[in-house]
């Protein structure tokens, strides 16, 4: 919402020097956040010049320029000044305005003496829209049109009240009332304690009478009429020729409104002042009176935009005996619009109920400054002032005459009045503020007050339907007499339990993974189809996803099942920018719907739902588990002095799968997986316990490179929900043995295809308590073996808790595992 | 019989300590330890005329014997300790590096700056016995709106640019605000409850230098009884100076929000801002409005408190002197690198 500085002036009293700043400082204080500031950015000397004589020059490029001699002050050396100009709507003795050397014009556009055409001219005349006075650019201004006859040499800024500047601020949807002049001098006055005077009451009314006007509505939305209120009234012989006066071309063009024709220009300034949307419509094309109704079914409608409407039956329609005229509150209809000819109008001021303005805004993609304000709701006592307002002007600016005929519908039922306890506000605002500065605020909103036994009874006025409860009441007396009046305390909570154990294990992880060396990232969660479901797919079996119906990229709208196509993208875009040694991980929530999701219908708000109903909710929300990625590429070190590159790949991965496990305090098992995205060979599957918790492994090399990384790329996804889960409450500790150990080494010969992890683990089952660790140390293929065959050598400490182990009680235990390995797998001990 | 003269023991003490006090390398002092310590060394002969030395003179001989024979060995130790440590010099300078060209072994990785602000602002509520909740970001738009007070036509709910999900009359979209996690935490929680929702939120903005569709807000909310908009001044005072410095400053300046009223806008200064010491707008806040209370079946006469959430973001902007949204969401290590652990 803009606000021109002198339109708000009429109704408050600003500082004569009023700054923006001012302005924006006093309208921030009450609750209007700063947008932006427009000034008409234009300064002097811009003079009023009387034309003396001119010469057309015909020029090479077909241009016939003029050359001027302009008066432009009543005496001195440079009283007359040569000046080029182009246009050819002025003849000599017409007033113009002259924007001499060193002046500057809205764009900002500095003006200098110039040579041009062969003269050197000396300053320019300028036309309406150069100086911000609108869109007319045919030609220049001409002060006789705007009924102006000043000296030469009068100050043209001064004249044309040039040098005006609006504030735009920003209205929140609960104060529709100030999407007015009069709302904000209204609020102007609360701010700085001016006194205010109403827009509306300045406007003496004459209620039209006669016109014939039905509404019928058969459909309310939620309960409400449609319309509530229907003012017209009726101007006739308008003398088409008077044009909309500069003053309010400035001001529209502040407000940031396009001056279209007087008729319509004064509609909209009408809006800007009361906050009434009015239409007006050519008498001459009506056919017959009004009725308001809800359209039917699949009804057509011709906007004003000449886009023909297929309507819905919550729309409110503005009939006439010929059909449709207008979708009310959101735009007229193309028959009955005035035009160049148009001179007796029907002015129409309404009370329409803000939802079904909203919804029809919404449906046919129409926010139109009049729905907005028609959504946030309008005063339903202004439509007579501002009916009136238009016709005054109209009969002013454009040389109608008022006519007797129109319609007088103003239903208004009063608005709920509201109890406030007389310690309501002290208690939610923790301000002890006197009755006398509770009452001076309500009765400055507007509202009525009536004491009542433990306070006041309070009635809002028409114009804040937000105002429905005391919270209400008491934010309009805090707010008004300043937040900064609020003092500090600092509530005491009760004892807490600091982080909940999934919040710290996911705090831990994110430490470790960092200080192992990965840098964190956070990718959007949105992917395409077909990474959801190559990644959230461990076969290719499908898998059901959920899907953004208005995503910004159609091609990206699914939520993410796996972390892994983000993550890699991330990893794509830090390779694209040449940081080719690579270590990133992410914490996130993946998608993870089962079954049907979403509700069929939601309960109201403000009542707490039955427990069924409350379950319901909560189930209608797809899993979103936190998963954990990481991805390396390229070099852990790149080279450097007396060390190779030191590539990336599995031991990375599964170094990070382990630091997870670590981090959430849980143990973790690998085992030789498959998953399409990954390697066939070289994929871990993890497990805690008998539960998948996730993959690791390098990225199936054709996957890598269609996503322009090297072929070799290591990642990780892990189910980070399952394994905080799985992890123990707490450690339960096992004494440090001290007495001396004894170490072994044992090779056994298998075949290839069985896992040394369960080789080790056949050690480990057969070799009993003393065994205290077993640790791969080889695997050796080749010569001396047969071609299936592989040795895998195993360090194994021993150790008992009472005393010190000969190296016969070393071997005992080492073959037991060895027979162990030898049942399970058919190891055999290499000698 | 014979003597032992002292000349002819000075004269051997002399010659061996010359030749010790010569040696200079490990070789060298082997060689002298074989000429003038060891067996047949002519200390070791005069030592061994010591039983044919007269009873008498004896004890005075093996004194000064053992004198001579002590003043050769202390200074053969001296000088092998002095050697021994030179060799150990040599070896040790040339072992020299040149540690600033040290082969690395492995990456130095680094947290995302907004997950560590949400870390240290949580702590900061920890710090004060409040709890961290959570809640689920693709979420029922009951939570998320209806039971915020924003009723299906409200024109704020229009404001919120959502991501709705299909079907979408199935009621599901990505969650506007972390504020449903309030609701969910009034309804499983016991009073009071007073806890902060750090999280990610959704809204249908286009990335560019200051908007991005996916961001990250904390929000706190206190219920209890007799809480006032003082305490919710005091609140975010105290997580200001927490953040900021003893030199923070906050005003409120009204607003509007559906699940607050009164609502009032958050700004922070500091003298150390960016661009100077200046008001910076931060979130928003409010008194819990009675309808969010009643959605949650808490009875408004009774109970009342205030919410608050401001943007990480926006914060790290500020607080960091980040220009430009890119940077927080593209994942370019080297802007978390920047950081490392430390925000």
């Amino acid at each position: 919402m803009r606000i021109p500085a002198s339109q708000l002036r009429e109704w408050v009293a600003l500082p004569t020097d009023a700054t923006p700043e001012h302005l924006h400082e006093a309208l921030v204080s009450v609750g209007f956040e700063e947008e932006d500031v427009h000034p008409n950015e234009i300064s002097g000397p811009i003079v009023v010049g009387e034309v003396l004589e001119f010469t057309p020059e015909p020029q090479d490029n077909g241009k016939t320029i003029r050359w001027c001699q302009v008066r432009v002050a009543t005496s001195g050396d440079d009283a007359v000044r040569g000046i080029v100009c182009g246009a050819a709507n002025f003849e000599v003795g017409d007033k113009v305005v002259v924007t001499l050397p060193g002046s500057v014009l809205p764009g900002p556009f500095p003006i200098a003496a110039r040579k041009t055409y062969g003269h050197v001219s000396d300053g320019m005349i300028a036309s309406a829209k150069e100086l911000g006075l609108g869109e007319e650019h045919d030609g220049i201004l001409r002060l006789s049109e705007m009924g102006l006859d000043p000296e030469v040499g009068t100050d043209a800024i001064e004249l044309l009240g040039l040098s005006d500047f609006a504030v735009e601020i920003n209205v929140t949807p609960d104060r529709g009332y100030a999407m007015s002049m009069r709302g904000v001098a209204r609020e102007y006055a609360h701010a700085t304690g001016v006194s205010f005077n109403d827009p509306a009451a300045a406007v003496t009314v004459t209620p039209g009478v006669g016109f014939k006007l039905a509404i019928q509505d058969n459909a309310p939305i939620r309960g409400a009429v449609g319309c509530t209120g229907f003012v017209t009234r009726v101007v006739r012989g308008l003398d088409r020729s008077k044009r909309t006066p500069a003053w309010m071309i400035k001001r529209l063009a502040l407000m940031g409104i396009r001056s279209i024709s007087l008729p319509v220009d004064i509609s909209n300034y009408v809006m800007m002042e009361l906050g009434q949307p009015t239409h007006t419509y050519d008498l001459n094309k009506l056919t017959g009176g009004i009725t308001v109704r809800r359209a039917t079914k699949g009804e057509k409608l011709t906007t004003l935009d000449e886009q023909v409407r297929v309507l819905s039956e919550e729309d409110l329609l503005i009939t006439d005996e010929s059909g449709p005229i207008g979708l009310a509150g959101v735009m007229g209809g193309a028959t009955t619009e005035i035009d160049d000819a148009s001179t007796d109008v029907l002015i129409e001021a309404a009370t329409f109920d803000p939802v079904t303005i909203a919804r029809t805004a919404r449906r046919h993609k129409l926010p139109s400054e009049a729905s907005k304000r028609f959504a946030r709701g309008v005063d339903p006592l202004v439509s007579r002032a501002a009916a009136q307002r238009v016709v005054d002007l109209l009969v002013e600016l454009g040389g109608g005459t008022a006519d007797a005929l129109g319609t007088d519908l103003v239903e208004f039922v009063p608005r709920a009045a509201i109890h406030l306890p007389a310690d309501f506000t002290a208690k939610l605002i923790g301000v002890e503020y006197s009755a006398a500065e509770i009452e001076t605020v309500l009765t400055d909103i507007g509202a009525t007050t009536a004491k009542a036994k433990d306070g006041w009874t309070v009635t809002p006025p028409s114009w804040r339907p937000d105002l429905v409860d005391a919270p209400g009441l008491a934010e309009e007396v805090a707010r008004i007499h300043g937040y900064d009046r609020i003092p500090s305390a600092i509530p005491v909570a009760p004892p807490g339990r600091g982080l909940s154990r999934s919040q710290a294990a996911r705090r831990r992880v994110a430490q470790v993974l960092a200080g192992a060396g990965l840098t964190e990232v956070l990718a959007y969660p949105f992917v395409t189809t077909e990474h959801n479901a190559l990644f959230g797919s461990v076969d290719g079996t499908a898998v059901p996803e959920m899907t953004l119906a208005n995503a910004l990229d159609p091609n990206v709208a699914q939520l993410r099942r796996s972390l892994l196509p983000g993550i890699l993208d991330i990893a794509k875009r830090n390779v694209a920018r040449g940081l080719t040694s690579l270590a990133i991980y992410e914490l996130g929530s993946v998608f993870q719907p089962v079954g049907t999701t979403g509700s069929t219908s939601i309960p109201i708000g403000n009542v707490r739902p039955d427990v069924a109903t409350l379950d319901g909710l909560y189930d209608s929300v797809p899993a979103q588990p936190w998963h954990v990625s990481a991805v390396f590429v390229g070099p852990v070190t790149t080279k450097q002095p007396g060390q190779i590159a030191v590539p990336s790949g599995l031991g990375e991965v599964l170094d990070a799968v382990q630091a997870v496990a670590t981090a959430v305090g849980v143990d973790v098992e690998i085992r030789q997986g498959s998953h399409q995205a990954f390697h066939p060979g070289r994929c871990a599957e993890v497990f805690v316990g008998d539960v998948s918790v996730g993959f690791a492994g390098e990225v199936l090399p054709s996957v890598a490179l269609s996503l322009d990384l090297p072929r070799v790329v290591s990642a990780l996804d892990l189910d980070l929900d399952v394994l905080i889960a799985a992890a123990p409450d707490h450690v339960v500790a096992t004494p440090v043995l001290v007495f001396p150990a004894a170490t072994q080494d044992v090779s056994l010969v298998v075949d290839q295809s069985v896992p040394a992890a369960d080789v080790r683990v056949a050690i480990v089952d057969g070799a009993g308590e003393l065994l205290e660790s077993a640790h791969l140390v080889d695997d050796y293929r080749g010569a001396g073996l047969d071609e299936n065959q592989k040795s895998l050598t195993f360090a194994l400490r021993f150790r008992a808790p009472d005393r010190t182990l000969t190296q016969q009680d070393a071997t005992d235990a080492k073959l037991a595992g060895v027979a162990v390995a030898a049942s399970r797998h058919n190891a055999t001990i290499r000698e | 019989m014979s003597s032992i003269s002292p000349q002819q023991l000075a004269a051997v003490v002399a010659e061996a300590l010359a030749a010790i006090n010569g040696v200079t390398t490990g070789d060298e002092l082997k060689q002298v330890r074989t000429q003038f310590v060891g067996d047949g060394s002519p200390i070791s002969v005069i030592n061994s005329t010591l039983r044919d030395v007269p009873a008498d003179e004896k004890a005075e001989a093996g004194k000064i014997v053992g004198q001579a024979r002590g003043e050769i060995n202390q200074a053969f130790a001296a000088r092998e300790a002095s050697i021994v440590q030179a060799e150990e010099h040599t070896r040790l300078m040339a072992e020299s590096v040149d540690v600033t060209a040290v082969a690395s072994r492995r990456r130095v990785g680094a947290r995302h700056p907004l997950n560590l602000l949400m870390e240290e602002m949580s702590n900061i509520f920890v710090g004060m016995g409040w709890e961290i909740a959570e809640g689920p970001e693709l979420e029922n738009e009951w939570f998320n709106f209806d039971a915020l007070n924003f009723d299906e036509d409200h024109p704020a709910r229009a404001m919120q640019d959502t991501f709705f999900v299909e079907p979408v009359d199935r009621h599901l979209v990505m969650r506007t605000h972390t504020s449903p996690v309030q609701i969910r935490s009034l309804l499983t929680r016991e009073l009071p409850v007073y806890v902060v929702a750090p999280g990610r939120v959704y809204r249908t903005d286009e990335l560019d230098a200051t908007h991005t569709p996916v961001f990250h807000q904390m929000e706190g909310i206190a219920i209890d009884k007799g809480l006032t908009m003082a305490h919710l001044k005091g609140t975010l005072e105290h997580l200001a100076r927490a953040m900021f410095g003893d030199g923070a400053k906050i005003r409120l300046r009204p607003n509007y929000f559906p699940f607050t009223e009164p609502s009032a806008e958050l700004d922070i200064w500091h003298p150390t801002f960016r661009g100077g010491a200046r008001w910076i707008e931060w979130g928003g806040c409010g008194m819990v409005n009675p309808n969010v209370l009643r959605a949650a079946g808490i009875d408004p006469e009774e109970y009342q408190g205030f919410a608050f959430g401001m943007g990480i973001e926006r914060t790290l902007m500020f607080r960091n002197d980040v220009a430009d949204m890119h940077d927080m969401v593209e994942g370019d290590v080297r802007f978390s690198q920047q950081f490392g652990m430390v925000i």
